[in-house]
């Protein structure tokens, strides 16, 4: 699998993002600056990394959905490519439109930073084939705006058309998401954006290993 | 142009004593300036001389007695003296780390001053050319019951957060106690650790002349102006007046320069660098051209400014954040500005290196400064400031005190006090696992975090201690012991403690018994790194930590850093097995003075507390071997340093850390001693182990007295009392243990009124 992680200023998962691609996939992403980088022809998946992409200034994600490179990751989505937004990526992946909803101030209006209880809500999707759907995981979170929003029509579609991937466990919800949403999926189900953090959780090190299942489904889709 | 006019006769207007003493140069420093200056100074001058001998930048209380500390050892590469130390971790790699302390601006805004703390030490960290790592903080706040306690602590976890987050280095540890002693000075420590190669070390020193100076980072603007000195002053009611000192830190601003400071040092580009902390322009400039021997010259005009209108005096006394000073080498001028125009950020030469030994300044054209740089540096005031000996306390004998009649009460008490419980509410807020690196952090409640050295198998255990209470009653012992904590916390991961870096905050060293306990708790600190081979390579000192009169518990704070050859030998505090004996490493003796039981559970203020436990060196350092061992060996579950609260605290952080009752049983020793102080008494070079049968049998414990306490198993700490199968036992269930431990900072910051 052929992959690109995208380098904003304020980027701060970017060197994760590479690490977990480079050792689950055997390859080492092409790291592609927003400026003026190009996404590699034949790429299939473009990783959004986390951090805080100008600061969170004016909005997280709104100043990097109006960055140069966003034109070159909208034509990949279009041709079906892979793309995965994790924590501050999904925040631009909602800002740029590839995926609906916003993500706002938590609800107890803390930064907050914990292993996470996941359910696996759809393991019906490129991104998560290799979890046995409804099963529990724990990924690390790490956000202040992670409080998924959407209207109540845009909730009952992505619920109905199988598009929330992950849920914060029951009960267990860390930000105030509606109907405990952790990550939803694109229409054409090629465009993932969760608020945990997969790539922190690839083995040896406090994050755990149960983010490896986002990287081997993708490996078995593309 | 009458503007400039008026403002030059305003900066080179001739300064009189009375004017030095608005900037807090004292009579004999004035006398001493006029001496080194020859003539008396003007404005710009004076300010710079203000701030280059306030106490914050000269050390001049302090400095004579810092020379006691050890500072060389094997591994040391860089001590004191540079931005940070610098220890060798092997495979040409070094770990660059320092512990720094803003405490005055934390007190005003906390936020803010919060966050620049966290700004200014990762600064000093990858201005040496190291990557930061990770973050640690030691947090001193006044009693809970304090009107400004709940929203100071919310200010300055919000801003260490707000920084740390953003610039994408993960805080891993730390600690958080309240005393009524801080009521109106908190204390906010923070420590940055950073990895770089060791060819690829910069420095502060190795200037030669006719090189050019770049400025890069952010613009220079009106804030902070005399942080330093606010910094080296009491406080007296209405401070809050002081908010215009206080910084404004921006961490994406930060973040990009760590990106463009470390690419362009990838490049042969740079003869020396220098942050800009503490009296921005005027000690970065002063600093490089003091270490170099050289002089600079300066067009402050070419300093990107924020604001119309700036003096030279504003300029050179500025404290805006996120700004670097360097030295280029000869023709590097336009690859090292191509860098910082790719990352956004202003880079500009503003001056160059020179033969004359002056710091030469200039606006519109004109000299408005014109000094010697020695006496601001090397030659700046070094007092040897009166000292009393510390009073030493009687005894503290537990028999004038009554015997507790349910001990799973105290267990709770102790568990849920300010200083023991949970900081959840703390260290969720803090990114702990960005970098990919953490092995262990403050969620694991261990005795040290562990952060992995990136790409390897090497990882380095980072630890911050410091028990007020214990040097408030002893200065000797307890700085003794501050070392020692960090030692054995650092064992109890199975690190090889390597160094350490100290932030001592003390009040008025004007006053004699204040000055008697900086002097001998920097003397027991030095005692215990010489005996522990720990030597001390970078640290920070701040005075003044008073109001009204009234100082602060005496706070040096012990960061310390240790290296693990190999990540599959580690232990921390959780991995006890349903089983598994509980021993005891090293002698406890009881020891109730200066005690968390003598404070929380007896209520006991001050003198009536007594002295605190003996530090034994020896014993720290053969205990400390043999943990060690054993973790190397793989022949223990779980290991905790025992400190605060005794073994009874010790040993129900392991069960809640593992999710395992345990039982400590009676009969304890020593014998003639009551049972809280069997169950609560503090000591030196203490250790808890759990171990299965099978790994005991394999133990080579010659010359040790492993002691068994007790067993795991079980959903309930049970305190045994007494001698003999009839004495009473106290049960403590683990949920609400835990409920109690982790319940009471965040019932605290929650509650409404």
């Amino acid at each position: 699998m052929k992959t690109a992680v995208i380098v904003f200023p304020g980027s701060n998962c970017d060197r994760d993002a590479h690490d977990a691609l480079n050792k689950l996939t055997g390859k080492p992403p092409a790291m592609v600056w927003h400026k003026d980088g190009v996404i590699p022809e034949g790429t299939d998946l473009v990783m959004v990394p986390g951090g805080f992409s100008y600061g969170d200034y004016l909005r997280c994600g709104a100043m990097a959905g109006n960055s140069p490179v966003i034109a070159q990751l909208k034509a990949h989505a279009a041709r079906g490519g892979y793309v995965l937004g994790a924590c501050n990526g999904f925040q631009i992946l909602t800002e740029t439109g590839l995926l609906p909803g916003a993500l706002v101030r938590n609800a107890s209006l803390h930064f907050v930073c914990r292993p996470q209880k996941l359910t696996i809500a759809s393991a019906n999707t490129a991104f998560t084939s290799a979890y046995t759907g409804g099963c529990d995981i724990v990924l690390p979170i790490a956000h202040a705006e992670g409080n998924y929003y959407a209207d109540t029509a845009t909730l009952d579609r992505l619920e109905g058309d199988g598009r929330v991937a992950f849920r914060y466990a029951a009960g267990e919800n860390p930000n105030g998401a509606a109907r405990d949403i952790a990550g939803v999926l694109s229409e054409n189900g090629r465009v993932l954006g969760l608020m945990p953090h997969p790539e922190r959780a690839v083995g040896e090190s406090e994050g755990g290993a149960d983010g490896v299942g986002v990287f081997e489904s993708l490996m078995a889709a593309a | 142009m009458t503007d400039t006019a008026a403002i030059l006769a305003h900066l080179t207007a001739e300064q009189n004593a009375a004017s030095g003493v608005e900037h807090g140069i004292k009579a004999d420093e004035w006398e001493r300036l006029i001496s080194r200056l020859g003539r008396k100074p003007n404005l710009v001058e004076l300010g710079i001389y203000s701030v280059m001998w306030s106490e914050h930048c000269s050390y001049k209380s302090s400095r004579r007695h810092l020379a006691k500390f050890p500072t060389k050892g094997p591994r040391v590469i860089q001590g004191p003296g540079e931005n940070a130390g610098v220890i060798d971790i092997g495979d040409g790699q070094a770990a660059i780390f320092k512990m720094e302390s803003h405490n005055h601006p934390s007190y005003i805004e906390p936020y803010q001053g919060a966050a620049t703390g966290v700004g200014g030490i990762l600064r000093d960290v990858f201005t040496m050319g190291a990557r930061p790592i990770a973050l640690v903080n030691a947090l001193r706040f006044g009693d809970p019951g304090h009107p400004k306690t709940r929203q100071l602590v919310s200010g300055v976890v919000a801003g260490i957060g707000g920084y740390g987050n953003c610039v994408g280095v993960p805080t891993v540890a730390g600690e958080t106690q309240f005393d009524e002693g801080y009521n109106g000075n908190i204390l906010v420590n923070a420590m940055a650790v950073g990895l770089a190669d060791q060819d690829k070390i910069f420095y502060a020193r190795g200037a030669l002349p006719g090189l050019a100076i770049l400025y890069v980072g952010s613009k220079t603007g009106r804030d902070g102006i005399h942080g330093a000195t606010m910094a080296s002053a009491e406080f007296t009611e209405g401070e809050e007046d002081n908010r215009p000192t206080v910084q404004v830190g921006d961490p994406f601003t930060e973040k990009l320069l760590i990106e463009a400071c470390l690419e362009l040092m990838a490049t042969d580009a740079i003869q020396s660098v220098q942050d800009m902390g503490a009296a921005g322009l005027t000690s970065s400039s002063v600093e490089m051209a003091d270490k170099g021997g050289v002089g600079i010259e300066m067009d402050l005009d070419a300093v990107p400014q924020r604001e119309t209108g700036m003096t030279a005096y504003e300029i050179m006394l500025s404290e805006s954040q996120e700004r670097m000073l360097m030295i280029l080498k000869p023709g590097k001028e336009a690859a090292a500005k191509a860098i910082f125009d790719k990352w956004d950020l202003d880079a500009e030469v503003i001056g160059v290196t020179t033969t004359t030994g002056r710091l030469v300044l200039k606006q519109f054209g004109q000299i408005v400064c014109d000094i010697p740089v020695a006496p601001l540096g090397e030659d700046a005031p070094n007092y040897d400031r009166p000292w009393t000996e510390p009073v030493r306390r009687p005894a503290f004998d537990i028999t004038g005190y009554p015997e507790p009649k349910d001990y799973g009460a105290v267990l709770l008490k102790l568990m849920s006090s300010p200083d023991m419980a949970s900081k959840r509410w703390v260290w969720e807020q803090y990114d702990r696992h960005v970098m990919g690196d953490t092995v262990d952090s403050s969620q694991s409640g261990g005795d040290a975090a562990i952060v992995r050295v990136h790409g390897t198998n090497k990882a380095l255990a980072i630890c911050s201690d410091c028990n007020p209470h214990y040097v408030a009653a002893d200065p000797y012992e307890g700085g003794k012991q501050a070392v020692a904590e960090a030692y054995r916390n650092l064992s109890s991961v199975g690190a090889l403690p390597i160094a350490i870096t100290d932030n001592l905050n003390f009040g008025n060293p004007e006053k004699p018994a204040t000055m008697g306990q900086i002097v001998k708790s920097i003397e027991g600190m030095a005692q215990a790194c010489r005996a522990l081979d720990f030597p001390v390579v970078s640290g920070n000192v701040s005075l003044y930590n008073e109001t009204d009169g009234k100082a602060i518990p005496p706070t040096p704070v012990v960061g310390g850093v240790g290296l693990i050859d190999d990540l599959s030998k580690t232990a921390t505090l959780k991995g006890a097995q349903e089983g598994d004996a509980l021993i005891l490493i090293g002698e406890a003796t009881g020891h109730l003075g200066a005690s968390l039981y003598a404070r929380v559970w007896l209520g006991l203020k001050g003198e009536a507390l007594g002295p605190p436990p003996p530090v034994d060196l020896e014993a720290e350092k053969k205990n400390g071997t043999f943990i060690r061992s054993l973790i190397h060996s793989g022949l223990v579950n779980a290991v905790h340093d025992v400190s605060d609260g005794g073994i009874a605290c010790a040993a129900a952080e392991m069960a809640l850390a593992s999710g395992i009752g345990v039982r400590l049983v009676g009969n304890r020793e020593p014998e003639d001693k009551r049972d809280e102080a069997c169950l609560f008494g503090e000591a030196s070079a203490l250790y808890l182990v759990a171990a299965s049968e099978s790994q005991i049998r394999a133990w080579d414990s010659r010359g040790f007295m492993p002691g068994r306490l007790g067993v795991f198993g079980g959903d309930a700490v049970v305190l045994e009392t007494g001698w003999g199968h009839d004495a009473p036992e106290f049960q403590v269930k683990l949920a609400g243990l835990r409920a109690a431990h982790e319940g009471w900072l965040p019932g605290y910051m929650n509650a409404a009124d």
